[in-house]
């Protein structure tokens, strides 16, 4: 065993061990109620966090299958500080739930899975990092145990998954037919962009399509959004896509770069389709879960401008945007999770009038979609710009009018949502939402992200350094 | 002077709103942050005196730069020429103004001041933004709170004309990013990188065919702000539903900030170009300035009357950004400054009609002159200066831009003047019968008769506009040699680059 294994695989082993500990909570507790396993559950996530900013050392393991270096680690750390974010928010409605242990243990794996995926230097390991990921969050959405939409969206959500690893295996094995090889640095070297190869490279990006719900592989995302349970919806809009993306970009960047011209084409065209088509499904839903999932793919079409700008400033304003749409949309899903688990609403005309009875939340609430939509000061304007401007670097000004004009777009409905909240009377407006702690420290760190991340420069100048080396 | 004082100090006033308890503390700390404001804005127009008599002939005064976004060049560069100071008392003014006239919202008193005094912040910012990003930014930043504003405090279809205004802006600002990106890319500094900053991008030679590529997208992007023809229609709507002091804001800064990007950006960055559009650019204006003058003529309602006629006055200051001559140039921010000032006072006049009678419909109104006099002569005076009476604003303003543009030998500018000056004609028309109607004759109901004239509030927030008007109108000189130099240089430096 290499020296430094434990200082490289630290995130890796960390989880494994919060899963262990879990397991053993499970085993050795049955008298204490849910409060104290979540508590102690949420403690740790933090310890993780926390652990994730020291001790790292970019280095490979296993003859480079995989590898780590200061960018992955700041990209774990997002993931981790997603799942403790979440983990927050769903605590009112994991105190009621029968399961806690299970959830946790299925959220962990899932972290794990994730974690391996972007360390990964092999499509083998990234295979198995991306079915580790993907068969337990089949589970999660299921973990409504007593709701019919629940179980629907599971079988929908395994089927689809399954599909889209089948896509996967059958690209990957045609790579390795044309260039002996699964490593991804010798198999950049040996693409030489054959029909065949590009035909393998069709699959695997449809592959991650699926997984981001890129359109026209998106027809999953509304049904499961809506039937998962809250604290599932908002785990698979924003971790388990922001893992994707971060494995998506170096695969497109790295692996692809011979072909990047053959690639720009597909994204670009596959960006205007997401963005148009989740801009249009967007207009006119009514159920608040199914909005967020056709925002989010919306939101997909913009980061895939920024990734097709193949740069420095490219790669880093995708990094950068998936930090803050992790602040705005965990915010958003957390007032959602709050009016669905507290007062059992999830119609956008449920909220209306919500600023009488609530104005702190229907604040969270408006500044996490107006963060989406990309209004200053929050951090959502400069994310959208710098993922704009990575774009137009290629010189395709037809591409950044069509996105500014789905930004208009998108603005009429995150504008609706806010409207309703502020000024719509309404007979029997939502009573005052009690809220616990963790929840209400949820939304602190998701408003204090999206009011601070974008003014200061910090955090684009820290991912910068560690894409432009 | 510390230019970013202006940004601070209304954001600051604003957070300090939030904490209060209490309406009558709400409004007395907006009021004391107001007053501040416009202290701030006398205190640099002394200052900018100042430097400018001790022999200071810098393009732009009181320059402060911080890198903001060092990988992409991104900087915090603030400045003023004479223009952005105009424009910063214009809107100190209109601040205080609009405060005291709101001084008895209770309907969530606190969300209102709040975000009246961060579209304050908006408006400062981007007047004395150097750098395209900020610029950018704070121009985004002022749009929000324009459809709170209008849809928590409006009044009449809200929900749509909010929705309508704000997707318009937003339409703007996005076609305004395009053009921003496209300068950006095809800026080059000394050590090949891109660059945001207005002077620096000033003094690079653009190639040309870029520059007809971007101009479009810039101008109707900050266009659409300033109601250029036939981008215009959310400024009846949005004026109409909006709550008073929205309405002075919309109108009196607002559509300003569209005039002032034209000129800043546009105008500024893209000579060439500029150049090759002014024929449309002329055309536009003068079909803008006709067909608002016209379409007043029909409203029934003050405010449409006003948000019509603003659509009218508006299309002076693109005519005089088009012509492309320093008198042209000077009188189209002379107008501005004018239009802002008259349509605030005009506004806030109509304001304080509907609060007392609860009607705009002129044919309902009538006699107003007997029962509330100081409401209606301060009506009577916003409407002879905007029908251009002299030693009014409004007078001097349009006469400049006449002048300016009459500098123009070539003969389809000429016509396109004349057209312009005929819709003074129309302007007397319906201001005279708004004023006729509503203002002078018999009392129009009975109940009129019990209500009461202007309170402190109000007479103070008349006066302050009113001195503005009067100021600008009687001894125009001041603002004449504030604004000249400034157009002269914008010119100056874009003939320089188009000859090199």
């Amino acid at each position: 065993m290499p020296k430094d294994f434990f200082v490289l695989m630290k995130a890796e082993l960390l989880v494994t061990l919060l899963l262990i500990i879990i397991l053993l909570l499970k085993i050795g507790n049955k008298k204490q109620g849910n409060g104290f396993l979540l508590q102690i559950i949420n403690l740790l996530l933090l310890v993780n966090l926390v652990a994730g900013f020291f001790c790292n050392r970019p280095g490979s393991l296993f003859g480079g299958s995989f590898h780590t270096d200061h960018l992955l680690v700041l990209e774990k750390n997002m993931l981790s500080l997603g799942t403790l974010i979440i983990s927050l928010q769903a605590y009112d409605w994991l105190l009621q739930h029968k399961h806690v242990a299970e959830f946790y243990m299925l959220l962990l794996s899932t972290l794990l899975g994730m974690f391996f995926m972007i360390s990964s230097g092999n499509l083998l390991l990234f295979f198995v990092g991306l079915e580790l990921s993907t068969i337990p969050l089949a589970a999660l959405v299921n973990f409504d145990l007593d709701k019919r939409l629940s179980s629907e969206a599971a079988i929908k959500f395994i089927l689809s998954s399954a599909f889209s690893s089948g896509l996967l295996l059958f690209g990957i094995s045609m790579l390795y037919g044309t260039t002996g090889t699964l490593d991804f640095a010798v198999l950049a070297e040996q693409l030489n962009g054959s029909p065949l190869q590009l035909f393998a490279f069709v699959l695997l990006l449809a592959a991650f399509a699926f997984k981001i719900s890129v359109v026209p592989f998106h027809l999953w995302t509304a049904d499961v959004y809506q039937g998962a349970p809250v604290a599932v919806t908002s785990y698979l809009s924003v971790v388990s896509k922001a893992a994707i993306l971060f494995v998506l970009v170096p695969v497109l960047y790295i692996v692809f770069r011979s072909q990047g011209n053959t690639w720009y084409n597909i994204i670009y065209l596959l960006s205007i389709l997401t963005m148009v088509i989740g801009n249009l499904f967007a207009l006119r839903q009514q159920n608040m879960k199914r909005f967020l999932a056709f925002s989010s793919i919306a939101q997909m079409g913009f980061i895939l401008i920024g990734i097709s700008g193949q740069s420095e400033a490219g790669g880093t304003s995708v990094v950068y945007f998936v930090l803050i749409y992790i602040f705005s949309n965990l915010g958003a899903f957390g007032v959602v999770a709050l009016m669905s688990t507290q007062a059992g609403k999830e119609n956008v005309n449920d909220y209306r009038g919500l600023y009488k009875t609530n104005p702190l939340l229907t604040w969270v609430l408006a500044i996490s979609l107006f963060s989406l939509a990309g209004i200053p000061p929050t951090a959502g304007f400069f994310g959208k710009f710098f993922l704009l401007l990575a774009g137009a670097d290629k010189g395709n000004y037809g591409l950044i009018t069509v996105a500014v004009l789905n930004m208009v777009v998108s603005l009429y409905y995150y504008l609706r949502i806010v409207k309703v909240m502020f000024m719509e009377q309404n007979g029997q407006p939502v009573e005052r939402i009690q809220t616990g702690m963790p929840a209400k420290m949820a939304l602190v760190i998701c408003i204090g992200g999206v009011l601070i991340t974008g003014l200061a420069s910090g955090a684009y100048q820290y991912i910068y350094s560690l894409i432009a080396g | 002077m510390n230019l970013s004082l202006l940004v601070i100090l209304p954001f600051l006033t604003s957070l300090v709103v939030l904490l209060c308890r209490g309406f009558k503390q709400v409004r007395a700390v907006a009021a004391t942050g107001a007053a501040l404001q416009v202290g701030l804005g006398l205190a640099l127009l002394c200052f900018y005196w100042n430097q400018r008599v001790s022999g200071n002939t810098g393009l732009m005064l009181f320059q402060e730069d911080h890198v903001w976004y060092a990988p992409l060049q991104i900087h915090y560069h603030t400045g003023v020429d004479g223009i952005s100071v105009a424009m910063i008392l214009l809107t100190s003014l209109i601040v205080l103004a609009g405060v005291l006239v709101s001084w008895n919202i209770e309907k969530l008193s606190k969300e209102f001041f709040f975000l009246l005094l961060l579209l304050s912040v908006g408006a400062y910012g981007f007047f004395i933004s150097l750098d395209l990003f900020t610029l950018f930014f704070f121009l985004e930043l002022a749009v929000i709170p324009k459809f709170m504003l209008i849809v928590i405090w409006g009044s009449g279809n809200k929900e749509y004309s909010a929705m309508k205004l704000v997707l318009m802006l937003m339409a703007g600002s996005a076609l305004v990013f395009v053009g921003l990106t496209g300068i950006y890319f095809h800026s080059a500094t000394a050590d090949g990188m891109h660059s945001f900053d207005l002077l620096r991008i000033a003094q690079m030679n653009i190639p040309v065919e870029t520059q007809k590529l971007f101009f479009p997208f810039i101008f109707i992007g900050f266009g659409i702000f300033a109601a250029l023809f036939p981008f215009h229609t959310w400024v009846p709507d949005g004026h109409s539903s909006a709550p008073t002091a929205a309405s002075m804001f919309l109108a009196g800064i607002s559509m300003k900030l569209g005039g002032y990007g034209c000129l800043r950006v546009a105008t500024f960055l893209l000579p060439a170009a500029a150049h090759y559009y002014s024929g449309i650019i002329v055309l536009l204006s003068a079909i803008a300035i006709l067909y608002g003058a016209f379409a007043t003529m029909m409203q029934t309602d003050l405010k449409y009357i006003n948000a019509y006629s603003s659509i009218s006055h508006c299309g002076f200051v693109l005519l005089g950004i088009g012509m492309l001559t320093k008198t042209a140039i000077t009188g189209a921010v002379m107008q501005m400054v004018s239009h802002g000032l008259m349509t605030a006072l005009f506004f806030a006049c109509i304001g304080m009609i509907y609060d007392r009678t609860h009607t705009r419909t002129v044919a309902k109104l009538g006699g107003l002159l007997k029962v509330m006099p100081f409401i209606s002569t301060a009506f009577v005076l916003a409407g002879l200066c905007s029908l251009g009476l002299p030693g009014l604003s409004g007078f001097v303003a349009e006469v400049t831009v006449f002048m300016g543009s009459w500098e123009h030998a070539d003969g389809f500018y000429r016509w396109a003047t004349i057209a312009a000056c005929s819709s003074i004609v129309v302007t007397a028309v319906y201001i005279l019968r708004a004023v006729g109607q509503a203002i002078m004759g018999p009392v129009g109901q009975d109940h009129f008769r019990s209500l009461k004239d202007a309170g402190w509030n109000e007479r103070l927030a008349v006066t302050i506009l009113v001195i503005g008007i009067v100021a600008v109108g009687v001894a125009p000189f001041w603002l004449n040699n504030l604004i000249a130099p400034a157009s002269e240089a914008i010119l100056h430096t874009s003939e320089a680059i188009m000859h090199r």
